[in-house]
Parts: structure tokens; sequence; C-alpha cells
């Protein structure tokens, strides 16, 4: 069954003339790892919310169509209620800070505490987390002494201590370095194997290709295509929607490399590496 | 031409931790791309340079000023620094009043402010924006005003911490076209970056910092070719190179030309 059920979602911001959501329909499996992807202002943060539940209930604004998490009607119920099911991880890690906890301890601890779990319970949960992100290191800290990378590394650990059925991340490597940026990506694809869903929007084309399960690019606030990175990235009109194919890819087209059996481009460097392989 | 150079430059915030440990650099005309893990040290550096801190040892020459004699005021003229957060830079309620704040400070006039500043926002595709308030944009359209705000002062010395950051493809052609055109004015740019495949193409030199040194130095081409010393440094090489090692090429790639005319040439 699907976790997440979007449809025909409408959505206009207050005061403002243009949809930023203009009837979107999808579906996602459980545990599947989905990557978003489409230019700034395609509405890539706006879909995150109205997952998540702050679209409409704290940005208001109009609202049509369905999204449906867990089971849950998201427009029906509260955020309090949605939470539960349904984490996030925003965009500017700076927003993400509580500003009333004054380590990055007790900041992972905030969103336990306030869903009433046990302490024992809370206390294993952040120092998986912070295991996770490699930041028990800097456990006594105040968040806000951090520098962007680490302050971006607490986002995603505090979100990742509630264990939610889905977890929805907004670009959540943006000001990590390229190991860190690796590291995240494996924990995450770690989550997909305990069934959680993972949605994440991302620039990180090249990475995206190699971890996610399907990929759903959006343009103006409409749904263009929702398929494999293979199918999605052998696209010829991806410029049209200010996206580039990752560089495997695009070798691959200027050479002519294509998966005899599918005619798909390479995405990875181990597909490009196998189809080369043949040929010589 | 224009001209940075560090001697023996350390640094610390708190006595026990040192974050940058002797450095020695001079930089040029040359475009300069730094690159590293996180807490490498590589904004504290900037920092340094742009005069907000003070060095606990060694000296900085900015065109042969030593930034200890000057106040951070006195050399915003000479040096302009985009930060990594442009929440920490945008505190105007309009997107034009945020850009003409530098100049005006500076001592350009209202005229010449406005003028400075429309120019700055046409480079970053955002001057429709004029009377908007900065936080009604999106985070990446805040990072290119932050841009603009220092562009329209127009300093000898630009430098960007992460420009890329939130950046989709056009966002960064943008980036692209703003940096080579400060090169051509003669202006010297500095970079820190996460994104090898930028650093790679747009940058002629690449300096690899790691836990508070300079691990390593040189022209783009040769510093991306080394695998083993960008994994040391919690990096990882272009996506370009790395295709070219997977499939057993030699030599340094920074652009898909570069790897598409080796490949046609086997």
């Amino acid at each position: 069954m699907a976790i997440i059920k979007v449809e025909n979602v409408k959505y206009k911001y207050p005061d403002t003339d243009k949809l930023v959501l203009n009837d979107m329909t999808f579906d996602v499996e459980q545990g599947e790892f989905i990557g978003l992807i489409g230019k700034n202002t395609a509405g890539k943060s706006t879909l995150c919310f109205a997952l998540a539940g702050l679209v409409p209930h704290f940005f208001k604004g109009a609202y049509g169509g369905k999204v449906l998490v867990n089971g849950l009607e998201v427009r029906q119920h509260e955020i309090g209620e949605i939470s539960p099911h349904v984490g996030l991880v925003f965009e500017n890690p700076f927003s993400q800070m509580t500003g009333s906890k004054y380590t990055v301890y007790e900041e992972i601890a905030f969103g336990l505490e306030n869903m009433g779990i046990d302490r024992e319970i809370i206390v294993n949960r952040i120092e998986e987390s912070l295991e996770l992100l490699d930041i028990t290191e800097i456990k006594d800290k105040n968040p806000f002494d951090l520098s962007g990378g680490q302050m971006q590394r607490v986002a995603i650990a505090s979100v990742i201590a509630l264990k939610p059925s889905i977890l929805i991340l907004d670009e959540p490597t943006s000001q990590l370095d390229p190991q860190g940026t690796e590291e995240v990506f494996k924990v995450i694809e770690n989550l997909t194997k305990e069934g959680i869903t993972i949605i994440m929007a991302e620039h990180k084309i090249d990475k995206m290709a190699g971890y996610t399960d399907r990929i759903l690019l959006i343009h103006e606030g409409k749904l263009i295509d929702f398929d494999t990175p293979a199918k999605l990235f052998s696209r010829e009109d991806l410029q049209d929607y200010g996206i580039i194919a990752p560089a495997v890819t695009r070798i691959s087209q200027s050479l002519g490399i294509q998966n005899k059996e599918n005619g798909l481009y390479p995405v990875t460097l181990k597909e490009l590496s196998r189809e080369m392989g043949d040929k010589r | 031409m224009n001209s940075i150079e560090v001697t023996n430059l350390s640094f610390s915030y708190t006595p026990e931790i040192d974050v940058l440990k002797g450095i020695h650099l001079k930089l040029d005309g040359e475009t300069t791309a730094i690159v590293g893990q996180n807490g490498a040290g590589k904004s504290t550096f900037v920092k340094l340079l742009k005069g907000l801190l003070r060095p606990t040892e060694g000296e900085i020459l900015l065109n042969g000023k030593n930034t200890k004699d000057y106040t951070v005021a006195s050399l915003a003229k000479e040096i302009g620094l985009v930060f990594q957060n442009p929440n920490d830079q945008i505190f105007k309620n309009t997107v034009i009043g945020e850009v003409m704040f530098g100049p005006l400070n500076i001592g350009q006039d209202e005229q010449k402010a406005k003028e400075k500043s429309i120019e700055a926002l046409e480079k970053v595709h955002l001057e429709k924006y004029l009377e908007t308030n900065p936080y009604d944009l999106s985070l990446s359209e805040r990072k290119l005003i932050a841009i603009a705000s220092i562009l329209s002062m127009d300093p000898n010395i630009v430098i960007f911490d992460e420009p890329t950051m939130g950046q989709d493809y056009a966002g960064k052609e943008t980036l692209k076209e703003i940096i080579f055109e400060l090169r051509n004015q003669g202006k010297l740019v500095l970079c820190i970056l996460h994104d090898m495949d930028f650093a790679a193409e747009v940058f002629e030199r690449t300096i690899v910092f790691n836990q508070g040194k300079v691990l390593i130095e040189g022209p783009s081409r040769d510093i991306f070719a080394q695998k083993e010393i960008l994994e040391q440094a919690y990096l990882e090489q272009p996506y370009v190179a790395q295709i070219a090692d997977e499939l057993g090429l030699k030599g340094s790639y920074a652009t898909d030309e570069d790897l598409l005319r080796a490949l046609k040439e086997e």
C-alpha cells in the first residue's frame, strides 16, 4: 500500500496569485528513497511542506486536493498529529534549531521530550543519532556556535532521532563537504532498510542518481516525471526544466553509450564502466 | 595587480584549540578555490583576510597593507566577503536598501550607490525585486542578494564563502559569469567551495585546507588529479575525474570536454 498519496494537490501562498503546486498526483511506496529535483522556485520546498502539513496548517493560503501520509489526511489533522509520522529537515539548519536549548544533546532531545517518550529511550535515541551523524564530539556545544556543516548534521540528527515513518529532507547536504555528503546519503539509505520512506530534495544530481529508487521532477508547480534515475536522466529535455544530467550520463550521451537491453544511458560510474567494458 | 600575502598565520578562538596553524600563502591574479572538510578552518581563514578576526600570530598583507594596522571599516573598500549564511548578512527590509548599504558606507553618493546596486542586482538577475523584502525571497535568492551587496561596493578583492550552496544549474551559471567578469576586471577572486566540479572547472588555482593547515596548493588541474590527497582531506575528485579514473585514463580532467577529447583519441 502507498504510504504517501498525493491527489490533485493545488496550493497558493496567502496574498499571491500563482499556484506553487499545480495539480500534483503521485504515490510513494513504503521504504522507497525518492529524490525530488527541479530548478529553484519550482516548488520543491513547498511540496516538502505539504507532505509535513506545514502547508496548509502553518502557511495558510488556498489549498485543494488531498495529501495522505501513513493513512492520515494532512488537511484534516493538526501538525502535532502528523509530526510523529512525518519528520522534516529544513533547508536552512538555522531554522531548525529551537533556540531554547544550550547544547546539541538537549537540542536533539527536544523533539523526543515533546513526544513524551521514556527517558531511557530518549537517551538511547540521542546517542544513536549523534553517532550516526558523527557529531558525538560536539554534543556539549551550543548549537549556535557550530559551523554551517555541523549545524546541518545536528538538524538531521534531531529529526532522525524521532524515527518518523516518513522522513523529508530539503537539501540536507548543502553545507557538507564531499565525504560528509556521501556519509549522509549512506545513513539515509540505511534508514530505508528499516522501512523508513525518504523524500529528499537535492541539487546534487550525481549523488541522487546513485542512491535513489525513483526521482520526482517538478517544474513550475507541476509534476513532469516520476521514474527511475536511469529513465529520468535519459530524457532529452532535462535542460528545459533547468536540470543537467549526471556527469556519467552526459559523457555517455556524447559517446552514444547505452544499455543494450533498454536503450537507457548509464547514471552511475559502475554502469558506465560495465557498458564501456562490454564495448572494449 | 592585487595580492594577498600571508606569513606564518596562526589563529585560535580559545587557547586550547588552534584553528589555523602556520599558514604561508601568496595569492595574486589567479582565481582561487579554497576546499577542505567541514571544520578545516576555511571560513576562519577568510574572516582573518577580511580583518573580522585578528591573527594570534603572523601577518596578512592586502595589497601591501598589514591588516593589523587598519580597521575593518577602512579595509572594506579593498576587500569584500560574502557570508556563507545570507541571513547573517542581510538586515534591511528592501533588496535595494540592502545592496546600497555597503556603497553608501564606503562614501559613494546616493546616485552612484543606486546605479552600482542596480548593476549588481542585474548581474544576479534579481533586478525586478528592488522593493521586495529579502526575507520574502527564497534562501538561494537571498544568497544572490548577499553577493550583489558586495559587488556593489566594487572591492579589489572579492571572497565568496560557499556561493554554490543551494544554487541550481542556472544559479551556478550566473556565478560562473560573475567570477569570470571579476577576473577580467583584474580583481582577485577567492572562493570557499564544497562543489569540486565547480572548483575544478572555474578556478585557476586551488588550495586544500586540512585541520588548520594548507595540505597542498597549486594549479586546479594538478590538485584535482590527486585522488589520494583529496581523500585524505575528506574530499573527492570532480565527477569527470572520477569517470576518467574508473575508465583507467591517466592525466587530469576538469570538464566534460577534457574527458570527451581524451576518450575520442583513444
